[in-house]
């Protein structure tokens, strides 16, 4: 891990989006992937929200890492990760009422997520600011990506609408913005997720 | 402080089975994909949690009634309810450890990870924004830890038999689990509706 200040900032961001996407590949922080994509703008904030939170506590966990004692290490990862979800939450409540009042719940718990504390742990305390940086925006982009393609699905054949605007005239299917809604497509693009790796893998071994 | 039982029993109800922490409100869902697969650690898994669920609302409740509110520092909420939980947890751990080691080897690393686990943080943070008194507090606390035990029970008997079913390739593990889940879900948005609070 020590040495991964070599690899380019392109491989580090692809490989937060594919190799190790949180939601489809490591299924960590799964709550909010459920939760708050029942709508397009909703599962979008959430993930603006996460990128922004994992990026500024890779920062500053990378810029605090030779002040950090090992053995209080995880304390004070959860302090940084704390105080930066509570910015968040409070911009979010100031900026974004609406939104706010319904996922407020689940901003607040992006405290809780793994995800961030394992990267901060495996590669912000061990990597310089700027590969720190570029991984905290590739695990983001990659968390943002996975809800957005999740709520699209869920919104679209749920309420026949895109971001609240309603652009399909047919009868939608109610079950997709229920709660067994957001488990189906999680798992079936779960399942589309590793078919289309398993694919990828397979094509390129062939061609070694 | 007058309590009132019958709202204590709807708060119970309401959060154990129509507002199922995992069904619902999903919350919680990897502790409950992590340790469904088997029956024994489930059933372990959920008694440590309703225990601690419990123990920590009424610790955040005395915190945030009595040093919160007085000194004006609600807005850090999230940071002072995050150093209780994982305070209790290290103590149920070490518990754990001294009362049923066998128990305590076989949870193993979950155990360590409930500190930074959403639902146990999400009671308190829920506890907070409903101004639920004292004893609705623990009752919403212990309500939530039957809802999740329930939850986490009838998955993992169900997980031990899918364990050998023939499912396609790629929805292999997570997505079938996934999959599995949403049903039970489907079957528990029949409960919505029975208690309006």
């Amino acid at each position: 891990m020590a040495h991964q200040d070599n690899i380019s900032y392109k491989e580090l961001i692809l490989n937060g989006i594919v190799k190790e996407n949180t939601i489809f590949k490591l299924a960590l922080s799964l709550c909010p992937a459920i939760a708050v994509t029942s709508s397009l703008r909703n599962g979008f904030l959430m993930g603006v929200a996460v990128m922004f939170v994992q990026v500024m506590v890779n920062m500053t966990i990378s810029l605090m890492r030779s002040f950090i004692h090992p053995r209080i290490r995880l304390p004070i990862f959860m302090l940084v990760i704390s105080g930066w979800v509570t910015i968040t939450d409070m911009s979010m409540a100031a900026f974004a009422p609406d939104a706010y009042k319904q996922m407020g719940l689940y901003i607040q718990l992006i405290v809780a997520f793994a995800s961030i504390l394992a990267r901060a742990e495996m590669f912000a305390s061990k990597n310089n600011i700027m590969p720190s940086m570029f991984d905290g925006l590739g695990m983001g982009i990659g968390f943002m990506f996975a809800l957005t393609v999740i709520s699209f699905f869920r919104e679209l054949l749920g309420k026949g609408a895109l971001w609240g605007v309603s652009i399909l005239n047919a009868k939608p299917l109610l079950i997709m913005v229920l709660p067994a809604g957001g488990f189906f497509a999680v798992g079936i693009l779960m399942a589309l997720f590793n078919w289309i790796n398993s694919l990828y893998s397979s094509t390129t071994t062939s061609h070694h | 402080m007058k309590a009132d039982f019958t709202r204590l029993l709807e708060l119970i109800i309401a959060a154990s089975v129509i507002n199922n922490f995992v069904f619902t409100r999903f919350l919680g869902l990897c502790i409950f994909f992590g340790v469904s697969k088997k029956m024994e650690t489930a059933v372990g898994m959920s008694i440590t949690f309703t225990a601690v669920m419990m123990v920590s609302a009424s610790a955040s409740w005395f915190v945030f009634n009595y040093l919160m509110i007085p000194l004006d520092i609600t807005f850090l909420k999230i940071i002072i309810f995050i150093g209780i939980v994982a305070a209790l947890v290290q103590a149920s751990d070490t518990i754990m450890r001294k009362l049923t080691p066998d128990l305590y080897y076989k949870l193993g690393i979950y155990l360590a990870l409930i500190s930074t686990n959403c639902i146990i943080l999400a009671v308190p943070l829920i506890n907070a924004g409903e101004h639920y008194n004292f004893l609705e507090s623990i009752a919403f606390g212990f309500g939530s830890g039957i809802g999740f035990a329930l939850a986490l029970i009838i998955m993992a008997s169900i997980r031990e038999k899918l364990e050998l079913a023939d499912v396609p390739a790629p929805f292999k593990g997570m997505p079938i689990a996934f999959v599995v889940t949403g049903l039970i879900a489907l079957a528990f948005t029949g409960f919505s509706g029975l208690i309006t609070i």
